[in-house]
């Protein structure tokens, strides 16, 4: 009987050690161990719960979550994307799929993208029957498509904030999904709490969609904070991008509850960090709210005050 | 013409018979409905990251069934001494070719019926659109592209002297074709000479089998390829097939069959 049986319970005797030494390796030898102690201090949540994705993938999910994220851009623009031959014609950025560009940034981006350019051969001239030539971005709601690869890059790499502001700015802006909105980015916040663009999408989502003045103004004061303890030192020109974003929205803010010289204050920074592209325009704006703000009856102050020199 | 049908009758036997085709397909829809079932923001009307995933599954089964039937007909045959009762029969060495390669490519065409069927039926449940048109130009398109690949394993099954070797060597030649065909050229063009005019006479000669995958159109919901253009990328599969068929003609005609 026993003879019989051995080779079977030999084989389950053998599983069950490797499970056991499976889960527990997990637990003593966990992604802490594996990612180092950067990644803790990044405050990855996902390397401190030990999931299974962190543990399959180790770091490289980071080069899958960029690859869906790419995925995600692949879809915005209906299929019509550069192949890794035609690499200077990649988006250096996601800002055109967040919708974020003026006049001149689209003229830019449609020149970018026209990657193909004249068919080199007849091989080439008859091969663009079969794939997709044209450029264009969704719209009329199937803008939902790029979700998934957004959701899937996010479960990778937790701490990519720009997957959750896209996400955000999709689902919020263009979906009327704004509870999923906020979700996504409180799970972001959770992954990020240091994040000051993820509190900034926050403040627009209490701003424009909840219309809670006050939350949203709280939120984007907390943006300006974390802005403020990370670029202490020269903030790069990426992020004096954010700062103008943050107080520009704030003074908006303030201009729509009639607090009109805390705007003008919220607006001079802009001028102090020399972090607008427009002085002339801003100090244009600068002086016709304090001629609202003369005009006008004192209003109570602002609860925390404007983010000084 | 009834000997070739009736040796490609026995190739489509063997495609219901063995458990390769079921397996692929199950996998395939297994994964397609786990995938399906996933929950993002709460909407259900997503659907392309669906098509894809099921378009490229089927790509890969289709592959996978194509290369692995075609490259152990002519070495099993060999193998098992069935071939000379065979051809001690009034049936010629290019007879059982040509009914190899039917074989195969009705059992590839039975096969992306089934696939496609289901893809249709998963991506119209979801979006309630039934595009039966272009699911049907992508599958004739694919079919053509197994035609070629077909082919392409009949001629090295002559050549290579395991049907493992040719199947691989097969599948990263039509992978690579498949992947890098299209950019071929451009690489070309950044060359210095000599590998510059070697790099583009290779594009020049290669089968391009990625016209045949129109997947990004199918999944980005864009228009019909135009049907003079499908009808010219059809001629010229078969061209590609019939060179690699004579081709492997040429070789197993004075080869020896015993193993």
């Amino acid at each position: 009987m026993f003879r019989k049986t051995s080779p079977c319970f030999g084989l389950l005797l053998l599983l069950a050690v490797d499970f056991s030494l499976a889960t527990r390796l997990a637990v003593d030898v966990g992604p802490d161990t594996w990612l180092g102690r950067g990644a803790r201090s990044r405050g990855s949540r996902g390397a401190d719960t030990g999931d299974l994705l962190t543990i399959l993938f180790g770091d490289a999910r980071r080069m899958f979550a960029n690859h869906f994220f790419v995925e995600a851009d692949v879809y915005f623009h209906s299929g019509y994307y550069p192949s890794i031959f035609d690499q200077q014609a990649r988006p250096k950025d996601a800002s055109h799929m967040a919708g974020e560009h003026g006049e001149n940034e689209e003229q830019e981006h449609e020149k970018a993208m026209d990657f193909l350019g004249k068919p080199k051969d007849w091989i080439d001239r008859f091969g663009r029957n079969f794939f997709v030539t044209e450029h264009m971005h969704l719209g009329g709601g199937t803008e939902r498509e790029i979700l998934p690869w957004l959701r899937i890059s996010a479960s990778l790499d937790p701490q990519r904030i720009e997957t959750y502001t896209v996400a955000a700015y999709w689902l919020r802006a263009r979906l009327g999904k704004v509870k999923e909105a906020e979700q996504f980015l409180r799970e972001g916040l959770r992954a990020n709490p240091d994040s000051s663009e993820i509190l900034f999408e926050l403040g627009k989502l209490y701003y424009e969609n909840y219309k809670d003045v006050q939350h949203a103004r709280n939120l984007f004061q907390l943006a300006l904070r974390k802005w403020t303890a990370r670029n202490a030192d020269q903030p790069a020109k990426a992020a004096l991008f954010q700062f103008e974003q943050i107080m520009t929205h704030l003074a908006r803010l303030e201009e729509d509850q009639g607090n009109y010289r805390e705007a003008a204050d919220y607006l001079e920074n802009l001028l102090t960090h020399d972090a607008t592209p427009n002085p002339e325009i801003i100090r244009r704006q600068i002086e016709e709210l304090k001629q609202k703000a003369d005009a006008s009856p004192p209003s109570p102050a602002p609860a925390v005050k404007p983010h000084g020199k | 013409m009834n000997k070739i049908l009736a040796l490609a009758g026995v190739v489509i036997k063997e495609l219901y018979r063995r458990k390769d085709f079921y397996v692929l397909f199950i996998l395939t829809a297994l994964i397609t409905l786990v995938m399906g079932a996933a929950n993002f923001f709460n909407d259900t009307n997503i659907v392309r990251y669906l098509i894809e995933i099921c378009l490229l599954l089927i790509w890969i089964s289709a592959l996978a069934i194509a290369i692995g039937t075609a490259a152990r007909q002519i070495p099993a045959e060999r193998e098992n001494r069935t071939i000379f009762p065979l051809l001690a029969k009034p049936v010629t060495r290019a007879h059982l070719l040509v009914g190899k390669f039917l074989g195969c490519w009705l059992a590839c065409g039975i096969a992306l019926v089934v696939f496609y069927t289901f893809l249709a039926i998963v991506s119209g449940a979801r979006e309630h659109q039934w595009p039966v048109v272009h699911y049907f130009q992508a599958l004739w398109l694919h079919w053509m592209c197994l035609a070629v690949v077909v082919g392409l394993v009949l001629w090295g099954s002559v050549i290579f002297s395991a049907p493992s070797a040719n199947a691989t060597i097969c599948l990263i030649v039509v992978v690579g074709i498949l992947l890098l065909g299209r950019h071929l050229n451009v690489v070309a063009l950044r060359q210095a000479e000599p590998l510059s005019s070697i790099l583009y006479t290779v594009y020049f000669v290669i089968p391009h089998l990625e016209w045949f995958d129109v997947r990004d159109l199918i999944i980005h919901g864009q228009g019909l390829v135009a049907w003079p253009a499908v009808l010219l990328a059809s001629l010229y599969a078969a061209t590609y097939t019939a060179t690699f068929l004579l081709m492997a003609w040429l070789v197993f005609r004075r080869k020896a069959l015993n193993v």
